[in-house]
């Protein structure tokens, strides 16, 4: 059997470049993808600390996730098209009007 | 002596008041529709007053001398608050009717006057307005009793005078005079209002009666205080020395003005205060003895700057300081000379009066001129005038029969009487101011109506018209008469006793101190013919001795005000503007300018980007997840 | 079933779970660095659902079946459609440029990364993370029945607040994406007058009219016989202007009706 560990230094991996990726990409749509990556490495880590306590509490934390990151990609996907609509840009950098 | 109600007449005293102030109401609210029968009303209702003092006196006259003080609530102008509360009440008692007989009387013949005076000014609606305003002020004045009341009318009055006195307010001396007379009786009136209050705190009460009935029970301290406080009250209103500055500049107002308020009626109420409120002077020696320093040191100053002016008008104000001088001098002798003081006052107002109403007519001929070194020569162009103004000066320098000899002669003797070193010093100096008085009268007699014509050639002075010069007349009647009929046989004395308790004259009027003041008199009075009399008067003020310029500058009284007052106040206040711009703003501004330039720059941090919001809050969960470590490890 | 056979295999085999294991997550890293790496968003949506499989099927190998199922099912059945399906909204064409336009910003994020990197495998080095638990507890009852009897027992509140999330989602997501209308409606009269305003009141020409073929790139054929531009698809024509540019042969035989199709097509623009 492969070692939890394993399964959570992988994950700390993913969530990393996850991570990394919302701040180097532009493309709104692409900056979500790296959010849902970030999700799923958070989830394998509570599979595995599932796996190491011998229980489902774990595996059940993980289903909610999904369920909230599902949630998340709807409503953020919907703002997403209509800030395109309005900008004919998908790029996160253009949309700054918050700024000084 | 005790207090009753008013009864008969008197139970509608407060006519007295209503008259004139009917008379400032329809004339000040009425406008320029009152115009042409304003001064008419104005006299009526200065009339009315009158009348109605003379049915009082009437009145008054008719009760036993123990019951002559009457006293008449009107209404309740403060109710309680506290202890404290004030009504409105009207005290009539022999000296309040002494001024108000006065006040309306010579105030009536002003009037008057003024109708001809102010004949051409297209304000004179206004004028009247004001001087009915004056009346009732200072008809409140010597009427309230308690000194709220009579704080009340001596703010009023404070206030004719500044509105009377910057009534031609174009002229900018006129309304600079005004500023400066107001801001001056602010001074006294501070006193004066902390007199009062004094009086609250230690006696609990504020009418008369009230303090005059506990004043026994009080420290002699506070009773010094409370007099010296009055003593800076009366020096604001009276011009006496230290607060004499704004009296000769007073006469920038008009002549009727300058005779009414400046000389016969409102420079008084300190004299009438003083002796109003003698029950607090009789327990303080030093009190008294300061009101007559005052009074001495006052005599003489007037009189000394009253040799010096050419303006005509600047030296009866001189005498006029000097004549107050005398009153507050007998004022400050305790008993034995409140009622003198009251004596002189009233003859004061009939000859000083007159003195004024003849300078107006003067001047009124002369084309506004009021340098005497321009007159000369004006006893033929008008007679009248001239008798008249002969009337006042015989009255004022004190040559029997005129008034000014039953009244200051006594005023002089008294202040031997007082025994002591410092009677006698008194007593000189009042002797010297006697002597003064007869120099600058004669001077200004000589060089204004005899000796060569010096006017100009524009100026062709002839009689004023009757409506000025019947007043002037009646006046001068009173000149001579008022003195010898007040005092012979000791009249006004015995009518004032009940409240001044002053005892009969001591001296008959033909003592050996009197023929030495005569004679000091005639010798001044030659010494004055000798100078200008007998030479020609020129034209153009000589430069004079030191002494002589120093009377010029009114002896440097306002060069003292300035640097010892007006300058230091001057580098306070920059003092305080440069702190407040400097200091208090500098801080503020400081703190303010810190803020918004760290702002504007601490706000670039705001650029909107999503991305830089994020990589600062992954920055910030590493910072916590090393801290963490660091804690946990 | 595939999620058993998995967990089964590895308990027996060990070796070859292992050297499963490490292809597999060679794989997820690498395509989760090239997510960040390339530059069209369909690659990288790709490159998403790789690493969603894998770990669905790192799920099945420690014994989570049914996740594995919802991480297939939802996430790369669902989630990436939805993606893609925006995609096509937005553009499928959209790629970032390679300028970074925010000053240090990919310099810092790449530090930041590293750091938390670093911090994390520290974190996970210094746990101690022993073996797994015995299997006989979590295998007492089969995993869907397990997680059933948690869900509907202990977490029935969350879940039950999840639906209410979800429907809320639901309802946020159609009022975001429903357009207001801002003009009014145009009626039958307007459309009219514009259409005779247009100065073609006619319809457009069909394509292939009257050419030799009746395909739709086909442009028709105008009495005098010349090509109408008009006939044809302004997609279709920009889909022929890549092809040449691919080099490929142009779909079309009439290439000359395509140019003038182009050419329109560029004024257009």
């Amino acid at each position: 059997m492969i070692s939890p560990a394993n399964y959570v230094a992988l994950a700390a991996i993913l969530f990393v470049v996850g991570g990394v990726g919302v701040l180097v990409r532009r493309n709104a749509l692409v900056v979500f993808m790296c959010v849902e990556l970030m999700l799923n490495a958070v989830n394998l880590a509570f599979i595995a600390f599932a796996r190491l306590h011998g229980d489902l509490n774990g595996q059940v934390i993980a289903f909610f996730v999904m369920v909230v990151a599902a949630a998340e990609v709807v409503v953020g996907l919907a703002i997403l098209t209509s800030i395109f609509r309005a900008r004919k840009s998908a790029s996160v950098d253009d949309a700054n009007l918050l700024k000084y | 002596m005790t207090t009753l109600p008013a009864t008969g007449v008197m139970t509608l005293a407060w006519l007295l008041l209503a008259f004139p102030t009917a008379g400032a109401a329809i004339l000040l609210i009425g406008g320029k529709r009152t115009n042409a029968w304003g001064h008419l009303l104005g006299c009526a209702m200065s009339l009315a007053s009158f009348v109605y003092g003379a049915v009082i006196l009437a009145a008054m006259l008719g009760y036993p001398a123990s019951q002559r003080s009457r006293e008449l609530q009107v209404y309740t102008w403060i109710p309680s608050i506290g202890r404290f509360h004030v009504n409105i009440g009207l005290l009539l008692d022999p000296l309040s009717i002494c001024f108000v007989l006065l006040i309306t009387g010579v105030g009536s013949l002003i009037h008057i006057y003024a109708v001809g005076y102010m004949g051409h000014d297209p304000e004179r609606r206004r004028f009247f307005g004001y001087m009915n305003l004056f009346i009732t002020a200072m008809l409140l004045l010597v009427l309230a009793d308690n000194y709220v009341g009579l704080y009340a009318g001596w703010e009023g009055v404070g206030l004719a005078s500044y509105l009377l006195i910057g009534f031609w307010q174009f002229k900018p001396a006129a309304a600079v005079a005004a500023k400066k007379a107001f801001i001056a009786n602010r001074v006294g009136d501070a006193g004066m209002s902390l007199a009062i209050m004094l009086m609250f705190a230690t006696f609990g009460s504020v009418t008369f009666t009230g303090v005059f009935g506990a004043v026994h029970s009080a420290s002699n301290t506070v009773i010094t205080a409370i007099g010296l406080l009055l003593l800076l009250g009366a020096c604001g209103k009276s011009a006496q020395l230290p607060l004499q500055s704004w009296l000769l500049d007073a006469m920038e107002g008009p002549t009727p003005v300058s005779a009414l308020i400046h000389a016969a009626t409102m420079v008084t109420a300190g004299v009438y205060l003083i002796v109003r409120s003698a029950p607090i002077f009789n327990l303080s020696a030093n009190a008294r003895l300061l009101v007559t320093i005052v009074g001495a040191a006052t005599l003489l100053f007037g009189a000394i700057i009253g040799c010096a002016k050419d303006d005509i008008k600047k030296a009866l104000a001189g005498s006029t300081m000097s004549q107050i001088g005398y009153m507050m001098l007998a004022a400050g002798l305790g008993p034995a000379g409140y009622a003198l003081a009251i004596a002189h006052l009233l003859s004061h107002g009939f000859f000083k009066a007159g003195l004024f109403l003849g300078a107006g007519a003067v001047k009124h001929e002369m084309n506004d001129e009021i340098d005497m070194r321009r007159f000369g020569g004006l006893a033929t162009a008008m007679k009248i005038t001239f008798v008249t103004f002969t009337f006042g000066y015989l009255a004022i320098i004190g040559v029997p029969p005129f008034s000014g000899f039953f009244t200051k002669d006594p005023i002089i003797e008294t202040a031997f009487d007082k025994g002591g070193t410092s009677g006698a010093i008194l007593g000189t100096c009042a002797l010297i101011g006697a002597a003064i008085t007869a120099f600058y009268m004669t001077r200004v007699m000589l060089m204004t109506f005899s000796g060569k014509r010096r006017w100009e050639d524009d100026a062709h002075p002839h009689e004023a018209p009757p409506v000025m010069t019947s007043p002037m007349v009646i006046l001068a009647i009173g000149s001579l008469c008022a003195g010898g009929f007040l005092m012979i046989s000791n009249r006004l004395i015995d009518f004032l006793r009940p409240v001044t308790g002053t005892p009969p004259l001591a001296h008959g009027f033909f003592s050996p101190l009197s023929w030495l003041t005569l004679a000091l008199v005639v010798v001044s009075a030659g010494f004055a013919w000798a100078i200008y009399g007998r030479r020609e008067v020129p034209v153009t003020a000589p430069r004079g001795s030191f002494v002589t310029v120093a009377a010029r500058k009114d002896l440097y009284g306002d060069a003292l005000n300035e640097s010892v007052l007006m300058r230091p106040g001057q580098w306070l206040t920059r003092l305080s503007v440069w702190f407040d711009n400097r200091g208090i703003d500098g801080i503020v501004n400081t703190i303010a300018a810190t803020m918004g330039g760290s702002s504007g720059r601490v706000r670039r941090i705001q650029t909107g980007f999503v991305r830089s919001y994020a990589l600062s809050m992954l920055i910030g969960a590493l910072l916590l997840v090393g801290a963490l470590l660091l804690v946990r490890l | 079933m595939m999620a058993h056979h998995l967990v089964l295999a590895g308990s027996a085999a060990s070796n070859t779970e292992v050297v499963t294991w490490w292809v597999l997550a060679i794989v997820a890293v690498g395509a989760a660095l090239g997510m960040i790496l390339t530059r069209r968003a369909v690659h990288c949506a790709i490159l998403l659902a790789v690493v969603m499989l894998i770990l669905a099927g790192m799920y099945a190998m420690q014994g989570a079946p049914f996740l594995a199922f919802v991480q297939v099912i939802v996430y790369t059945g669902a989630v990436l459609m939805l993606f893609l399906f925006v995609m096509m909204i937005v553009g499928i064409t959209a790629s970032d440029s390679i300028v970074e336009t925010i000053r240090g910003q990919r310099l810092f994020a790449g530090l930041a990364g590293i750091g938390m990197l670093v911090l994390l495998i520290l974190v996970v080095g210094h746990a101690t993370i022993g073996a797994a638990a015995p299997s006989g507890l979590r295998n007492s009852a089969s995993n869907v029945q397990g997680l059933a009897r948690l869900v509907f027992t202990t977490y029935v509140f969350p879940f039950e607040v999840t639906s209410a999330l979800l429907i809320t989602a639901a309802l946020g997501a159609m009022v975001l994406a429903h357009r207001e209308r801002t003009s009014p409606r145009p009626t039958q009269r307007t459309l009219s007058r514009r259409r005779v305003a247009s100065g073609r009141p006619t319809p457009l020409p069909g394509p292939g009219t009257y050419a030799r073929h009746n395909a739709v790139d086909m442009p028709a054929l105008l009495p005098d016989g010349t090509q109408s531009g008009l006939s044809v698809s302004g997609v279709l024509t920009t889909q022929d202007l890549q092809a040449r540019r691919n080099g490929a042969r142009a779909i079309t035989g009439e290439t000359v009706g395509a140019n003038h199709a182009d050419d329109n097509h560029e004024e257009d623009r």
